[in-house]
């Protein structure tokens, strides 16, 4: 029995499963690293998940152009990230419960929407997996690497660019600057609350962009709570990945191979029908446990979740 | 406007005044929300008035209902006070209610005034029990609170599936082949009693209200209490002091989840069918409530005593929106995104409040109130 | 800031002045007065546990209803509320409750996760006619007479249609994704595996059962796994099965739905769905209420009594000779001539 879990075939499957299962979290975590970095914890991406999530999948299926897709989403991701950064930042609410509140509210109101202006659901046109000449055809790397959609391989490329952002870019050290210590930021001329407001947003566009990864990528449908909570693993993960895009990338992706591997295990047979509950908590307590092993000092931006003062 | 505030002696009132203000605002999108979806907001909202306040049965419904997010607050304000996040309340109900569940089948017939007390206590300490597995890592091993609780909750929710769909299923549902996720009816001596007949108003509404004021007296009278939130408030400090800082950050996390415990078997002793029953959903059974006790905590302050008006204004909204959803036929979706509104447009207060609290304060020297939630702590070594 | 709290202060006025009209109103459920010498409408009240457009559980309920209130002469005659989505056992206990004491004269709880608070709630409203569903349970041996309970004996429709996969199935493989194996789930694969094995006993049933009734992201990759192991023919059930059909469709993999008719996802690829025409029994249960009977019977439905139907796709190019195959394994299980056991475990 394990002898068919460990084919060429089967792995390749797992790992190539696991890779899109990881998309939509990658995109989600990202977004809320740069948020965390400079100090703001936006714990409502869930809800800014779903919403982009569903204006992806309605631009979609009135008018059949993907690109319209994704830019609804995005324009979603910018409003709902603007009233999140003037609720965290401007107004200095307890971000712990506006991330909340949006929850709430991206939870509700994208189902309302999707309820009243399609009701019964719709298959979407999604992003076709992409053919990539030599890369595509290469024998097993080629299976596992290259053929997924373009918006998995945005997701990916989200990793060095962010990465390149946040270590070498003036903004980027204006971001984490920030969120170590907003005070001294202020008196160097960084305008705190502007660069607070450009993470949020940026988070929040990105959560949406991880939604539509969602509706109209991986799956082409909507339904009531698409996401079922992945925007709080998304969150989660950025803790595991130590607020650096690499590690975020890898918490995501050990959640999603875990995932995958579980359901080839289920599939094939080798773990019994008894065993699913445990089988299905084994993402969740290997990323713990991940974490566990890999223990090392972690130094989190020490403004996180403060709301700054000015001269106060 | 402003000077004219500051003379009246009522600025407190403003405090409360503030949110109550904003919820009107929330209800206020809300109405034009009701309005697009062709319901009337002035019937909806007499609706969700009354299926909150408007009867004995419905004041007893909203209790019951706040209970669950009170007991939660309650230990949220354990923990946030010494600077740990818990978001793990959902998973701690439900391991707690697991452990007094299955005292409850071991031993149905004990007499209730041992059975009660026993499933109760049971499902207290197996809540501290699962809070103290991410208190442990935190402390010990760096591993985040957020990371750990949030996969914690998922860890507990399918550990529920497979014990009530397995060991713990009711025989019944296996003979009768429906095979429904769910216990037997539990030992009646574990019923938890009901004090308003003809309500469901039950004795663990009393218990909750009770415990607020002892964790109060905990926090500001006890040493533990004060040490707690020495750690929160400054753990460098309360080193040099010499509390150990680890095992109070332990601490705070096993009574948080131990709180949180004792209002998943709360939740299950004093539900209607009497029976732990999961619904298959990623909550399981909680319906939010370990999630929703945080909002309640935080809306009430983080204090223990302002958590009761919190918890059972939240539980109004809760239990009025269902009645609102009833009365004029909107999709129950309405509902969460009306509350997820209210949420936001409270918490946006915070500012107004504070900055009035300020302007009174250079008036009036004032003892600077802690009733901000965590700084959230760098890990340094220890 | 100043005009900010002026702001709010008005919005807070305006607001508290609607609350108060509100409050004086009399906070009655919007119910169409009847003025005409006829009898007043019959009142229907639903709970379900998902939304009442997720194309299966709740959706086959939300149909029934909706067609009921139909023939019985539209909303003069039945009117009808929903309260879906109500997944939290306790506060789908509230709605029944408040629902039975607002005079609905039918309340149906439609979740079987529902049957503990009925049995509590019932008898405290024995004005009220309850029906829960999916169970086979009255209560009548507690001394409860208001409920009728109503199930589906899906593991019939399951048969056939295991069987129609196995015949239609070139590769041997057929995949199942399922969410927790509980319920109503359970008899739909348990009766689909037996049918596929009886068709043909080398064909693979693989069965996947991700432990969620809501992780769409999961059931694509379910099915993706599946497609992987070679299945040609796929099936589930619940409502994050969406997800398999779209994977499903992208690989040219046949699918068979349960529940509700699942054509409109895949009308490619999907062959047929065994539709619940609850409304089969609720005729019945409703009579019954008119007549005085307000609970104690118990409903299935299933092939015979037309509660169950397979809707074929119409646009799908069903050979034949499993069509025939379909008919007949249909007629067999009706009048008895085709039996199986349903595992216990």
């Amino acid at each position: 029995m394990l002898s068919e879990l460990l084919t060429t075939d089967v792995l390749i499957g797992i790992v190539a499963s696991g890779i899109r299962l990881a998309t939509s979290y990658l995109y989600a975590a990202i977004g809320e690293t740069f948020g965390q970095l400079s100090g703001v914890l936006n714990l409502g991406v869930d809800g800014i998940m779903l919403m982009g999530a569903f204006g992806a999948y309605y631009a979609v299926i009135k008018t059949d152009s993907l690109f319209l897709g994704v830019l609804t989403a995005v324009g979603i991701g910018l409003i709902m990230g603007l009233a999140m950064a003037y609720v965290s930042v401007t107004l200095q609410a307890e971000q712990g419960i506006s991330g909340i509140g949006f929850y709430l509210f991206g939870l509700g109101m994208s189902d309302l929407l999707f309820r009243k202006l399609v009701g019964t659901p719709l298959p979407a046109s999604t992003f076709p997996r992409l053919h990539i000449p030599l890369l595509s055809d290469m024998p097993i790397l080629g299976e596992v690497f290259f053929r997924h959609s373009l918006m998995v391989y945005l997701a990916f490329l989200l990793v060095p660019i962010s990465s390149y952002v946040i270590n070498r870019t003036t903004f980027g050290l204006k971001v984490r600057a920030v969120g170590q210590n907003p005070e001294a930021g202020d008196t160097l001329g960084i305008n705190v609350n502007r660069i607070r407001y450009t993470t949020v947003i940026l988070g929040s566009v990105l959560a949406a962009v991880g939604g539509a990864s969602l509706s109209i990528a991986l799956l082409g449908i909507f339904q009531q709570n698409l996401t079922n909570g992945q925007g709080f693993i998304a969150v989660a993960l950025v803790y595991f990945g130590a607020w650096r895009p690499a590690g975020v990338m890898g918490g995501a992706l050990l959640y999603g191979l875990v995932a995958a591997l579980v359901l080839a295990g289920n599939t094939t047979g080798i773990i019994p029908r008894s065993g699913a509950d445990i089988a299905a908590m084994m993402p969740a307590l290997l990323t713990i446990l991940a974490l566990v092993i890999a223990t090392r000092q972690v130094h989190q931006p020490a403004a996180l979740s403060k709301p700054y003062k000015r001269g106060e | 406007m402003p000077s004219l505030l500051k003379r009246l002696p009522l600025g407190a009132i403003v405090d409360v005044l503030m949110p109550v203000l904003a919820v009107l605002g929330a209800l206020l999108v809300g109405a034009l929300m009701l309005i697009a979806l062709g319901a009337n907001p002035v019937e909806a909202y007499g609706a969700l008035l009354e299926g909150a306040f408007g009867s004995a049965n419905a004041i007893a419904e909203t209790a019951v209902k706040a209970t669950p997010l009170l007991l939660v607050g309650l230990g949220i304000c354990i923990s946030f006070r010494a600077n740990v996040i818990n978001i793990g309340g959902e998973g701690q109900m439900v391991v707690g209610a697991l452990f007094a569940v299955a005292v409850a089948l071991a031993v149905p017939n004990l007499p209730p005034l041992l059975l009660l007390p026993a499933v109760l206590l049971v499902g207290f300490l197996a809540g501290g029990l699962w809070g103290g597995i991410p208190g442990v890592l935190k402390a010990y091993l760096n591993v985040n609170e957020i990371l750990s609780t949030i996969m914690l909750n998922i860890v507990a929710v399918q550990g529920m599936n497979f014990l009530l769909r397995g060991a713990m299923i009711d025989p019944a549902e296996i003979e009768a082949g429906t095979r429904i996720p769910q216990t037997m009816r539990l030992s009646p001596a574990a019923d938890l009693p009901v004090l308003v007949p003809d309500t469901r108003l039950h004795l663990g509404v009393i218990i909750a209200l009770v415990l607020a004021v002892f964790v109060y007296i905990f926090l500001w009278r006890t040493t533990i209490g004060y040490r707690i939130r020495a750690v929160g408030h400054n753990p460098e400090a309360s080193r040099y002091a010499g509390i150990n800082v680890k095992q109070y950050t332990v601490l705070a996390l096993v009574l948080s989840g131990a709180f949180a415990g004792l209002a998943g078997a709360i939740l299950v002793f004093g539900s209607e069918s009497h029976r732990m029953v999961t619904d298959g959903s990623a909550t399981g059974f909680t319906g939010s409530a370990g999630f929703n006790g945080i909002v309640a905590a935080l809306f009430g302050g983080l204090h223990p005593l302002t958590t009761i008006p919190a918890s059972f204004l939240f539980g109004a909204l809760l239990v009025g929106a269902n009645k609102l959803q009833r009365a004029v036929q909107v999709p129950a979706a309405l509902i969460g995104a009306l509350n997820g509104l209210v949420v936001i447009f409270v918490v946006s207060t915070d500012l107004i409040r504070r900055r009035l609290t300020q302007r009174r304060a250079l008036r009036e020297p004032q003892p600077e109130s802690e009733t901000r939630p965590p700084q959230t702590e760098s890990s340094h070594a220890k | 800031m100043k005009k900010n709290r002026s702001l709010i202060v008005v919005a807070g006025i305006l607001v508290l002045a609607l609350l108060v009209v509100g409050c004086a109103a009399p906070a009655t459920p919007t119910e169409a007065p009847t003025e005409e010498p006829m009898a007043e409408p019959f009142r229907i009240a639903v709970v379900s546990p998902s939304a009442i457009n997720d194309l299966a559980f709740s959706q086959s309920i939300y149909d029934a209803v909706t067609l009921i209130q139909e023939e019985m002469g539209g909303e003069s005659a039945v009117e009808v509320a929903f309260s879906d989505n109500m997944f939290v056992v306790e506060d789908a206990a509230a709605a029944i409750r408040d629902y039975a004491s607002e005079g609905y004269d039918l309340v149906i709880a439609h979740g079987s996760q529902y049957g503990g608070s009925l049995v509590e709630i019932a008898p405290e409203f024995t004005d009220t006619a309850f029906a829960w569903g999916t169970a086979g349970d009255t209560f009548t041996d507690q001394g409860v007479t208001n409920v009728y309970a109503y199930e589906a004996a899906s593991d019939q429709g399951g048969y056939v249609m295991g069987v129609m996969g196995a015949a239609l199935s070139e590769s041997g493989v057929i995949g199942v994704v399922g969410p927790i194996e509980v319920g109503d789930a359970k008899l739909y694969v348990d009766g689909f595996t037996l049918g596929a094995a009886a068709q043909n006993p080398d064909v693979t049933v693989n069965v996947n059962y991700i432990n969620s009734f809501s992780d769409v992201a999961l059931a694509s990759e379910a099915a993706q796994a599946q497609v992987n192991a070679g299945a040609d023919v796929m099936t589930g059930t619940a409502q994050m099965v969406v997800g398999a059909i779209g994977v499903a469709d992208e690989n040219g993999v046949l699918w068979f739905g349960t529940q509700a008719n699942q054509t409109s996802l895949a009308p490619d690829i999907v062959v047929a769905s065994q539709v619940y025409h609850w409304e089969v029994v609720l005729r019945d249960i409703i009579a019954n209420i008119q007549g005085g009977t307000l609970g104690g019977e118990a409903y299935a439905i299933n092939l015979e009594n037309g509660g169950e139907v397979i809707e074929f796709n119409p646009d799908f190019a069903l050979p034949d000779d499993v069509k025939t195959l379909a008919d007949d394994t249909i007629q067999g299980i009706i009048d008895g001539s085709i039996t199986y056991e349903l595992p216990t475990e």
